[in-house]
Order: structure tokens, then sequence, then C-alpha cells
């Protein structure tokens, strides 16, 4: 287990590499780094699939299963709109 | 440590760095389009190694629901954002950010139902109750916020006495996670009130909130995903969710709080009061003529003008004029020779950022485009302004009425460059109510008619010259 203080230590330079990520990005950025940084909480789906993996019963396995399908949504919906966005951003010397 | 367990956790590691690199790639134009594929292969490789992960139990069945679920989200996923129009880009995010809550709360779930979450201590316990509480709200909350931008009418209710309600639904899902937290013995009716309650709540505060605030409860919304995914992750022990979920908290709360910042209001002041309920009574504003001109006149000006700043606004992309926009525009360039700017606000669209999407997906280059801070101070220096279903970005009023409900507001000061051309369809006022002084100044001309007619006329009358 991660526990006690190495977990907040973790926790803490994590929040401080989040925020100073974000801290120099131009505006015109803002709304492709949204999708980017909801795509990148798509992680999400390995822990649903870890959880899914080990459920015991029918219910726990159907919500471990919604789980897996909510978090692909996230995952693959993300990319796939961040990617559109980013994709149409050029200079006139292109 | 066996080689799977090395593998998967080598994988996470790489995967981490992938998602930590390809974020700060996104955040210059330059090399934004490979930062997600960077991010991208962060999350193809952790998930593939997953299959191997130490806690997975084995079994045909278990590994054909799984990749059964991951085919199901995937492809409709993949299918509706390949769909989505650029201009409900917000809402899109919205719905898959809520997605992503929902998974950290079906994660919490289980490990609740199965008992695992009281086998390894308090702090951990807590963190799983409140990843489950976080994960749930911005389920239902972003799923409200889709429906709100997307227009839904079965969505729509309103409650007497709303803030009562509220609270007491968050008092008793407080009450509710502290039970589960101090008991022995969970029961799964406690697990499944505390799920209810938490979907509820998400309802509940997010409903009352203006279409106009939207993006900022989205951006919220997203950063709570993040916390509850870096939650949930210290429940499995799952570093990569950690990370990749706290650092999504951490740059989601600072862009949330740049959003609110660019409209001029607090977070507690979106969360807690509607823009609309102080607008029933109707503000006192400028008055006077409005001077209004044919599209072929404002062509022929711009034509012989050197420079010209462009504010394009929500009503633009709404009339999908920016294509013919563009054309215009290049056509100036070429034949005219004149030196066009678009100047962007940052709540230009529907969240900070999306004017600039729009105006991409209609080719417009991005060096082309700027901030603010960027041209503010060449609209005295330009020759021409022209306004393009914006109005309270540029209204002066936020500069010098004290009394008026958007004072303070940053805007772009168009009043100041030698001619302020405004297209706009009618007399009215902006999201705000408040009428607007630009469009009365001794400088100014009205351009009425749908953006997208006015463009096409705008580019015809070019060639008349």
């Amino acid at each position: 287990m991660i526990t006690g203080f190495v977990a907040l230590y973790i926790f803490m330079l994590a929040a401080f590499t989040g925020y100073e990520i974000i801290g120099r990005v131009p505006a015109i950025l803002h709304t492709p780094l949204m999708s980017g940084s909801n795509f990148v909480h798509g992680i999400v789906l390995v822990g649903a699939m870890v959880a899914l993996g080990h459920s015991h019963g029918f219910w726990q396995t159907l919500i471990g299963f919604i789980g897996v399908v909510l978090a692909a949504g996230n995952a693959v919906g993300g990319y796939v709109v961040t990617e559109r966005m980013l994709e149409m951003f050029k200079t006139s010397k292109d | 440590m066996g080689f799977w367990d090395f593998t998967v956790q080598a994988s996470y590691f790489v995967a981490a760095v992938l998602f930590i690199l390809g974020l700060k790639r996104m955040g210059s134009p330059k090399t934004a389009r490979n930062g997600i594929l960077w991010a991208g292969a962060g999350m193809v490789l952790a998930t593939v190694v997953t299959f191997w992960h130490p806690s997975m139990e084995a079994g045909f069945f278990r590994y054909f629901l799984i990749v059964l679920a991951i085919a199901i989200g995937g492809i409709g996923a993949w299918i509706s954002g390949k769909r989505v129009q650029m201009t409900a880009m917000p809402q899109m995010v919205a719905l898959y950010n809520g997605m992503g809550g929902g998974a950290a709360a079906a994660i919490a779930l289980v490990e609740m139902y199965s008992g695992a979450a009281w086998t390894h201590g308090t702090g951990v316990l807590a963190l799983a109750i409140l990843g489950a509480i976080i994960g749930a709200v911005s389920f239902s909350g972003s799923l409200i916020a889709w429906g709100k931008l997307e227009g839904v009418d079965w969505m729509k209710f309103s409650l007497p006495k709303a803030h009562i309600i509220n609270g007491v639904v968050a008092a008793a899902s407080v009450i509710v996670g502290l039970m589960l937290l101090t008991a022995d013995d969970p029961s799964v009716f406690m697990i499944t009130l505390l799920l209810a309650l938490t979907l509820a709540l998400g309802v509940l505060v997010t409903n009352p909130i203006g279409g106009a605030d939207m993006p900022v409860v989205i951006s919220l919304y997203n950063a709570l995903t993040g916390l509850a995914v870096a939650f949930e992750g210290f429940v499995l022990s799952n570093p990569a969710m950690i990370i990749a979920g706290t650092v999504v908290g951490a740059a989601g709360s600072l862009l949330t709080l740049l959003m609110a910042k660019g409209m001029n209001r607090s977070i507690s002041n979106v969360l807690f009061a509607g823009f609309g309920v102080e607008d029933g009574a109707q503000a006192e504003g400028p008055e006077g003529e409005m001077k209004s001109v044919e599209a072929f006149d404002a062509a022929a000006s711009f034509a012989y003008s050197d420079s010209l700043i462009i504010v394009p606004g929500y009503g633009l992309a709404v009339a999908q004029a920016q294509h013919k926009l563009w054309e215009f525009v290049q056509a100036l360039q070429k034949e005219h020779d004149v030196d066009v700017k678009f100047a962007i606000h940052p709540v230009a669209g529907r969240m900070p950022g999306h004017m600039n999407v729009l105006l991409a997906e209609a080719g417009v280059p991005y060096d082309l485009i700027f901030d603010l801070e960027e041209i503010n101070s060449e609209f005295p220096n330009a020759d021409a302004a022209l306004v393009i279903g914006a109005n309270d970005v540029v209204n002066p009023a936020a500069r010098t009425d004290e009394s008026s409900p958007i004072y303070g507001m940053p805007i772009l000061d168009v009043d100041k460059a030698r001619e302020v051309y405004v297209i706009k369809r009618g007399k009215g006022t902006g999201f705000s109510g408040v009428q607007n002084g630009l469009f009365f100044g001794e400088n100014t001309r009205m351009v009425f008619g749908d953006a997208k007619q006015v463009c096409t006329d705008l580019a015809a009358g070019l060639k008349q010259l």
C-alpha cells in the first residue's frame, strides 16, 4: 500500500506538477487542454479493469462492468475530441 | 516482485511520465498535437499491461467481460467523438468527464461492497468514501451540465427552496459517509444510500446554475473527477491513477480559477447564485441613435484601411459564419494588403479557447489570433475594428460604470479604434442584460443581419470595388 507520509508526498508533488504545467499555457489552448486533461483522468480505466477483475457476485460484477464501460468512454472519447481539436491548430507558414 | 508485477509497475511508471510530458506539450500550439499522441501512447500501454495485473483473478469469463465493456464504452465514445460538432465541444467534454467520475465511483462501490475498503486502515477507507462521493457528484452533475448546454428538455426542472433541499442532501451525504467510515461491519444498505444521496446531490447542485456559467462548472467537475481518480488510486495502490488523477485535479482547479477570473465571477458565486437571479430588473443603459450601414459600405471601408482587428463572439459560431469570415479576410489580405488580426476575449465562445478552436476549424492560422492582454494596446492604432456576434466583452461600461453588473470584467478596448463596425442580429442586449454603450458611439457603425449572410455580403462587396 502507498500510505502515510509517502502518499502525502506523492500527492503534493503531483499537485505541484499539474499546477506548473497549466500555469504557462496560452488561453488559446485552454479548451483543448481541458479536454486533454479530461482524457488523462481516463486512466481510471485501469482501476475499473482491476475492480471488475476481482469482483465477486452479480452486483459487484455489474457495477464493475458499468465502471469499465464508463471509463473506456472517458478515455476514448477524451482522446478523439482532443486530437480533433489540436489537429486544426496551424500557423500561416504551414 | 514477480515478472508480471514488475512489468505492470514499470509500465505504469512510463505511462505516468508520458501523461505529464504529453500535458506539458499540449501547453504550446507547436507541440500540442504531439502531446496528445504521447498521452495516448501512455494510456494504451497502461491499459494493455493491466490484463496481467496481480490483483486480476483468472477466468475466461472475467476477461471476456472486461474486453466487452471496453469495446462498448470505447466504440460508443469513438463514434460520438468523431461526429460531434465543434460548437458542441463543451458539453461533449462534460459527458466524457462525467463518465470518468462515474467510473471512479464504481471502483469505490466494488471495493466497499466487497469489504476490501475496510482492510487497509482508516486513511485509505476515508479516501475510498471521499472518492465515491466526489465521483458520483461529478457523474450526475456533468450529465446535467451536458443536458443544459445541449438543451435537453426533460432534464429541465426547478425546485422550491432549492438551497434548503441541497443543504439537507449534502449534510445527509456527509453523515452517511462518516457512519460508513466508523462502521465495523458496513451494511449494503448504507453504501447504496450514500450512492443515491451523492447522485442526487450532483443533480441538485448543478441544476440551478445558468447556461452561461456552465463552462466553469464543467471545468470544476473535470478537476473533481481527477481527484476522485487519484483517491481511488490510493485505495487500489495504483500509482498511475494517483499521479495522473492528482495532476489533473491540480491543473483543472487552476484552469477553473482562470476561467472564472476571465468572466469576472468567483467560484462560489457561480455555484451558489444564478446569474439570472438579479437580472429581473432591467439595467439602465446608455441610449441614443445607432448608426447602421450596409455591408457593402463596411467592406469598402475595410479595403482602404491599413489595419483591421476582428473580435469574434459566440454569435459568429452560432451562425456558422467562421468559414465565410475567413474567406473575406483572405481577400482583404491578398488583394488589399490589409493587416488583419483576430482578438479573442478569454470567455469568447462557451469556454476559454473555444473560439480559437472554432476559428482553427475554419482554417484561421493561430499566429493571427491574439489574447486580450496582447492586443488591447493595439486598438488605438487600428484603422478599424469589426465586432461579430460579441456584446458584453466589448462593453466599455465594464471599465467606467461602477453600477454595471459587468463592472470590472476585463474587456477588449474596441471603442478606442478609429472606426468600429458591429455585426449584430438585432438591437437586443447580451446575456448579462446590459445595454452596450459601444453601439451608440460616435465612431460606431452597425451592420444588422445574420453573421453568415453579412460575411457573404462583405466578400461580395469587396469584389465590386
